[in-house]
């Protein structure tokens, strides 16, 4: 590197750069949770929504499957699984999972398997509802499609 | 080794490296899964062997980093450690810690290894890389304070150089970073909004100082290039490096859920963001090439290059392709994800940890250097790992592109389901799981090289003597 380029000049880069984009980072943080509630219809995040998520995290959902796009790639995308088998009903969704959770693991050698978990209904019920309310966030119209 | 105190490093050396073995052994059961589903079901399904890859990395990479840490710190601040006794401690706490995880990981399901630990008074388990019980997020608080409080005594104290100040910030931010880990709110996309906040402004923030300062001080050692000329180097890397990652941490908001300012934002910093892995590549090859002395350590200087040159590739080539908002819409949670995820983890932090363990574990065994045949076989192994790491990447990144083509870039309707596109790729999965049979013969010629008997074993004496030149 240039001779004329002192270390101390990088150092002041270094210190200032990192200060103001800390700064704007926590600006824009402060912008993006304040505009949330309304991209993810806080006012639908009820009791059953959040049990939902606990069900979803305890059981480790997302080591197999990815939720909006992120979570692990081995098993299908369900933040929009609601669209995909549910076509858009909360009835027939949530006969649906009930019936695809009692169903694992499915006997066929060589597929990919997916555990039985012994839920309760209740709890099924809230994964339902988790995942109901998760394929409304407005994501950018993330994914592409229907497979997700 | 001119400290005493700097032997503490050994024990977390070749606890990391056991670590390694082990995250290497659950790659290949993952791998297998991926092609025979049913492969270890229900014994250990997939999620489970995902955990335990993916914490034992991060872990590994934590006790290299600690290592690493013990080791440089008494020698940049030319004094010895404040408490090597501490450091033991900590070394058994955060060992035990982690094997009790990953014990209770394989013995009960998650769910009742959530319920034993009482996660429900504490919700913090079951999110990507975070699945840790939240007593064990505890502990390793617990080891991180006292760790920092040891090494920042040791570095009040003693000289202060530029290497050690980059070193401590980012160690620093690496604690305060972990603390988001036990923020998990109801509301999905603020839970995901803030795991970032663990997740990328470690491995592209803070991180990204641990490596770069590792980076130096082998550098330093080995080629005998002024100090000056390496300090400039590196600020100029980690100011590049927080400049471009800060606000480039947008680029995983695009699709879960956060405003639409984050599609552009994220798009512009984050394509920055391969500067600073780009510097460091000229950094390391121009510093090698302006060498003053022939270090006979000439496997260390070859972990340092390789470091820098795999994470351009796995980071800055391959955090590239995707991280532009329109491409990221098609490849978003891809294989083609998966194949940025490896490249980069293991060229920019696995290497960095294997290069100072090259170049500080001789000396702790009381050489200055392996003799020509341990490290003949070293180099070797790295050249294997690494052109078994590119395979899988490439593989990868074949299977993502056919997956997109599939699965994601048809309209609903025309496009396969997920897995019927999965069978459509297995041929891709396969070759994956022959490359990582190939990265294993690579680490098992790794770990043989520490065995080669040392005939010609150079006397402490000289050790001490060379090292003091620098
Ligand atoms: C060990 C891996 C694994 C875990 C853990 C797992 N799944 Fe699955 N899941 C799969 C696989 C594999 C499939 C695809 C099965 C098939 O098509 O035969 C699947 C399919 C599904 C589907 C159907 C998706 C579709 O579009 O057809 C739903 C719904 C689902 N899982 C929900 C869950 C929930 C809820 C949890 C957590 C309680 C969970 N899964 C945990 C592996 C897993
Ligand atoms: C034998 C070699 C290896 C094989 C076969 C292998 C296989 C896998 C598989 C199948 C997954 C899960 C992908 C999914 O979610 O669907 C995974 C995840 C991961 N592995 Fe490996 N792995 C190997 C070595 C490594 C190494 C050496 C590293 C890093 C140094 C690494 C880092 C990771 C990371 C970071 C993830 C999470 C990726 C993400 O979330 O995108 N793996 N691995
Ligand atoms: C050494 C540094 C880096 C490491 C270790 C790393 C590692 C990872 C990992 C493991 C993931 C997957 C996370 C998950 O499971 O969801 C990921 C995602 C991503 N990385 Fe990196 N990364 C690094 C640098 C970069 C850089 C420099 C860029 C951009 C130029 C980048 C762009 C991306 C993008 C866009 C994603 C999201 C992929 C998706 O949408 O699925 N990364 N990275
Ligand atoms: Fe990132």
């Amino acid at each position: 590197m240039s001779e004329r380029f002192t270390k101390s000049m990088a150092r002041n880069i270094y210190y200032g750069g990192s200060a103001f984009f800390i700064l704007l980072f926590l600006g824009l943080t402060f912008d993006t949770v304040t505009a949330l509630p309304e991209r993810d219809n806080r006012d639908q995040l009820t009791e059953e929504v959040a049990r939902g998520k606990e069900v979803w995290e305890v059981n480790n959902c997302v080591g197999c499957h990815s939720l909006m796009g992120e979570g692990a790639y081995f098993a299908p995308e369900l933040a929009n699984v609601f669209d995909r088998r549910g076509g858009a009903d909360e009835a027939t969704f949530k006969t649906y999972l009930k019936g695809w959770m009692m169903a694992q693991p499915i006997p066929a050698p060589g597929r990919r398997k997916m555990p039985q978990f012994h839920l309760t209904d209740q709890e099924i019920n809230d994964l339902a509802e988790f995942l109901i309310w998760t394929s409304r966030i407005d994501d950018n119209n993330w994914p592409p499609n229907i497979e997700g | 080794m001119k400290y005493k105190s700097q032997a503490v490093a050994k024990p977390y050396f070749v606890f990391a490296l056991i670590l390694f073995v082990g995250q290497i052994v659950f790659g290949l059961i993952l791998g297998t899964q991926y092609v025979i589903g049913d492969f270890l079901f229900p014994a250990i399904p997939f999620n489970v062997a995902r955990m335990v890859h993916t914490n034992l990395l991060i872990v590994w990479l934590l006790f290299g980093f600690m290592g690493a840490t013990y080791y440089l710190v008494p020698e940049e601040s030319q004094r010895e450690l404040h408490s090597p006794l501490l450091a033991w401690v900590l070394f058994w706490v955060f060992a035990a810690a982690g094997t009790l995880t990953i014990i209770g990981y394989l013995a009960v399901p998650y769910a009742k290894l959530a319920e034993i630990t009482g996660n429900h008074l504490l919700p913090t388990m079951g999110r990507e890389f975070l699945e840790q019980p939240t007593i064990t997020k505890i502990g390793i608080v617990v080891v991180a304070l006292g760790f920092l409080y040891n090494v920042g005594l040791t570095v009040l104290k003693g000289r202060k150089t530029v290497v050690n100040i980059v070193l401590m910030t980012g160690l620093v931010g690496l604690a305060v970073f972990f603390l988001f880990a036990f923020y998990n709110p109801s509301a999905l996309t603020l839970d995901k909004y803030f795991w970032w906040w663990v997740v990328h402004l470690w491995v592209e923030g803070v991180w990204e100082l641990i490596l770069a300062s590792i980076l130096a001080f082998v550098l330093i050692k080995t080629t005998g290039v002024d100090r000056e000329v390496i300090e400039k180097w590196l600020y100029v890397i980690i100011a590049m490096a927080l400049i471009s990652g800060i606000i480039g941490t947008g680029h995983h908001y695009f699709y879960i859920g956060a405003p639409e300012y984050w599609l552009w934002l994220g798009s512009v910093f984050s394509a920055l963001e391969p500067l600073p892995f780009f510097m460091m590549m000229l950094f390391a090859i121009n510093m090698v090439r302006r060498r003053r002395r022939n270090h006979p350590n000439r496997a260390a200087t070859t972990w340092a290059i390789g470091c820098a040159v795999m994470a351009f590739l796995g980071a800055g080539v391959w955090g590239f392709l995707h991280t532009l908002a329109p491409v990221n819409y098609y490849t978003h949670g891809s294989q083609l994800t998966a194949a940025h995820g490896h490249l980069a983890f293991f060229g920019a932090y696995a290497m960095i940890v294997m290069a100072i363990i090259s170049y500080a574990m001789p000396l702790m065994r009381g050489r200055v250097a392996n003799n020509a045949q341990a490290q003949k076989l070293e180099i070797a192994s790295c050249w294997l790992m690494s052109i078994g790491m590119l395979l899988i990447t490439l593989f990868l990144t074949g299977a993502g592109v056919h997956q997109v083509m599939l699965q994601r870039w048809p309209e609903s309707g025309e496009a396969l389901a997920f897995m019927a596109t999965h069978d459509a790729l297995a041929g891709w999965f396969w070759a994956r799981l022959a490359a990582g049979g190939l990265f294993t013969l690579g680490l098992i010629a790794y770990l043989v090289s520490f065995f080669v008997p040392q005939r010609e074993v150079a006397p402490t004496e000289d050790a001490e003597a060379q090292t003091a030149a620098a």
